[in-house]
């Protein structure tokens, strides 16, 4: 086990790495610098700015200097735009407002998603699930940036019951659509990968066992059934969290909610690709950091995995 | 009843006469399954309408997309309402244009990403998929943990990333997404792939000296057709999806080109002004092509997988 963690730790690195020269090549190959603006610079005060952030430095040099101040310092250095701020300073801002409501709306996808799936799948063929997986498939089709508006639509112009965006320190007024908009797609998937593994679970040997001793019901389904029928769901909850950050670009945007998706979205907007780059990698790391916990856990909850 | 009261004579006369049993092919076979699937045959129709109004509603419009009605810019909450009298059949948007014309170009273009999008993943991630498969061993290896590097890449910052540097453009797009949509594909292709390169048909082909290569097109990829066609179908809707969260951030395509997620975006920025129908339209074509696809997708999965049977 733990020597599957290194390997798995010693594949994830370079992959970073490998992240961190593209974005690095990319940012480079672009036409036109960060201090290209409508109105040009003299050729003194561009010289100047290059020394500043290091342009001038030859390509590989630059690129080592990044490197380094990522793994020794863990600084994803300044700011193109915002003078006086490091690319640190922005996301430390932003992210932990999107860690908030994403973890919020994760932990409800899971749960409703868990228990509206298992609920499906062991009343089958009942109105229960008929609505379960009318949710699944009608949510498949509402992805975030569909559902938001359609959100303020009803609660803020119809109902008049929330406000229609602001953060406000996360007051619970505030993050209701947020967490909503953010947790109705992968509620659904989960639900639907739930039943769908439940229902392949509960026609198995040990299930028929398990009943033909006398357990009640909802005894063989919390001790035999759930365990076994969660793996699926468990393979899709890493890459699940990792889109949640990306899915905060249309929360910040139209929720004004100013998390991490506003600082890429600001950053876009004004081509400030140190910050882009530093909140890729971010989200890299986390994807594979995820992935891994996923895969160990997975050995954890499935003792015939061994890797 | 016992076998001497059978007359032999006139069941072999029957016999003899008898038609020729009719062989079915497995694809009529999964036609047959497929029509009896009705929401499967649903989704075809819906899709099939949406096509023809995304190629031929701008016939019908009585404007062209780009059109501007300056007696209608700005006050589009007042006069720009969906009506048939004056032609906006959708109504309009703020400026003035015809959300009907505006919709079905839309619907066209986020048709067309995601038709290309999927062709790219079928083209590419077949190949890549049988090669390593097929190929095993350490190309296979090597292979598959360049796929699982490129999964953990955020794609959605990427296509974001180069967007934005190298200028928003179509082309870019169709670079974004061609790069992020064939490495599920590929995945899919080389677990087939690995279960049929043991069969005697392939084998009798290595045993008669074909070339690996002829092997993989002549012989892997055709076996491989069924399980790529589903996954092409449900990659069409999600390609569709990342082009219009793209869209939605107004990265998408330029003006006065417009695809469904940047139209949603139009109409969720302006619905505070109360012109609901610069949302209704285009969600309403949105939702009708996912869940087009969706059923389509799950209809030939049920249609042609032989597990199912």
């Amino acid at each position: 086990m733990l020597s599957y963690i290194a390997k798995r730790v010693a594949v994830a690195i370079p992959t970073l790495l490998i992240l961190i020269v593209i974005s690095f090549l990319l940012m480079h190959a672009a036409p036109g610098g960060p201090f290209t603006f409508e109105k040009k610079l003299s050729a003194a005060v561009l010289a100047n700015l290059d020394a500043k952030y290091g342009l001038d430095q030859p390509v590989w040099r630059q690129m080592l200097t990044y490197v380094w101040g990522i793994i020794a310092h863990f600084d994803f250095g300044p700011s193109f735009v915002y003078k006086d701020r490091t690319v640190n300073e922005i996301i430390a801002q932003g992210f932990p407002i999107t860690l908030y409501y994403g973890m919020i709306a994760f932990v409800i996808a899971v749960v409703v998603g868990v228990l509206l799936g298992v609920f499906a799948a062991v009343f089958q063929n009942s109105w229960l699930d008929y609505c379960a997986v009318g949710i699944s498939i009608g949510a498949q089709v509402l992805p975030n940036f569909v559902l938001a508006p359609i959100l303020v639509l009803v609660f803020t112009l119809w109902l008049g019951w929330l406000p229609g965006g602001g953060w406000e320190g996360g007051q619970w007024q505030y993050l209701v659509m947020p967490v909503i908009a953010m947790a109705t797609a992968y509620m659904a998937s989960i639900a639907r990968i739930t039943r769908s593994s439940m229902l392949e679970v509960l026609t198995s040997n040990h299930i028929r066992t398990a009943r033909s001793k006398g357990l009640p019901t909802w005894k063989v389904i919390t001790r035999h059934a759930l365990k076994p029928s969660l793996i699926p769901v468990l393979s899709y909850l890493g890459p699940t969290f990792v889109s949640m950050i990306t899915g905060s670009v249309v929360v910040d945007m139209y929720f004004s909610t100013g998390g991490i998706g506003k600082a890429f979205v600001d950053a876009a907007l004004n081509r400030d690709y140190a910050v882009m780059m530093g909140v890729t990698l971010l989200v890299g790391a986390l994807t594979i950091a995820f992935n891994l916990l996923v895969d160990v856990l997975y050995a954890w909850i499935d003792p015939k995995i061994r890797y | 009843m016992t076998l001497s009261t059978i007359d032999m004579g006139a069941l072999a006369t029957r016999l003899a006469t008898l038609d020729e049993v009719k062989g079915r092919s497995p694809w009529t076979d999964a036609r047959i399954r497929f029509s009896r699937n009705k929401a499967a045959v649903a989704g075809l129709i819906m899709l099939i309408l949406c096509f023809a109004y995304a190629f031929f509603g701008q016939l019908i419009a009585s404007h062209t997309y780009d059109f501007t009605d300056f007696n209608i810019m700005g006050n589009a909450a007042k006069m720009g309402q969906p009506s048939w009298s004056n032609g906006y059949y959708f109504g309009t948007d703020d400026l003035g244009r015809d959300l009907f014309a505006r919709t079905a170009m839309g619907t066209r273009i986020s048709l067309f990403v995601g038709v290309i999008g999927s062709v790219i993943a079928v083209v590419v991630g077949t190949l890549y998929g049988a090669i390593a498969g097929y190929v095993g061993g350490r190309t296979d290896g090597v292979m598959m943990r360049i796929v699982d590097i490129l999964l953990a890449v955020p794609f959605m910052f990427v296509i974001i990333l180069l967007l934005v540097m190298f200028g928003k453009s179509l082309s870019m797009l169709f670079l974004g997404i061609g790069l992020l949509s064939w490495l599920g594909m590929s995945r899919i292709v080389r677990g087939q792939t690995l279960t049929l390169k043991n069969k005697e048909f392939i084998e009798a082909a290595r045993a008669t000296g074909v070339p690996a290569f002829t092997i993989i097109i002549r012989h892997i990829v055709p076996n491989l057709l069924g399980i790529v066609a589903v996954y092409a179908t449900l990659l069409v809707p999600e390609m569709i999806l990342t082009e219009s969260f793209i869209s939605f951030l107004g990265l998408g395509v330029q003006e006065p080109q417009t695809s469904l997620g940047e139209l949603i975006s139009e109409g969720a920025r302006t619905i505070r002004y109360g012109t609901l129908w610069q949302l209704a339209f285009p969600l309403f074509f949105f939702i009708t092509t996912m869940f087009a696809f969706y059923f389509v997708g799950d209809g030939l999965r049920d249609a042609l997988d032989p597990k199912d049977r």
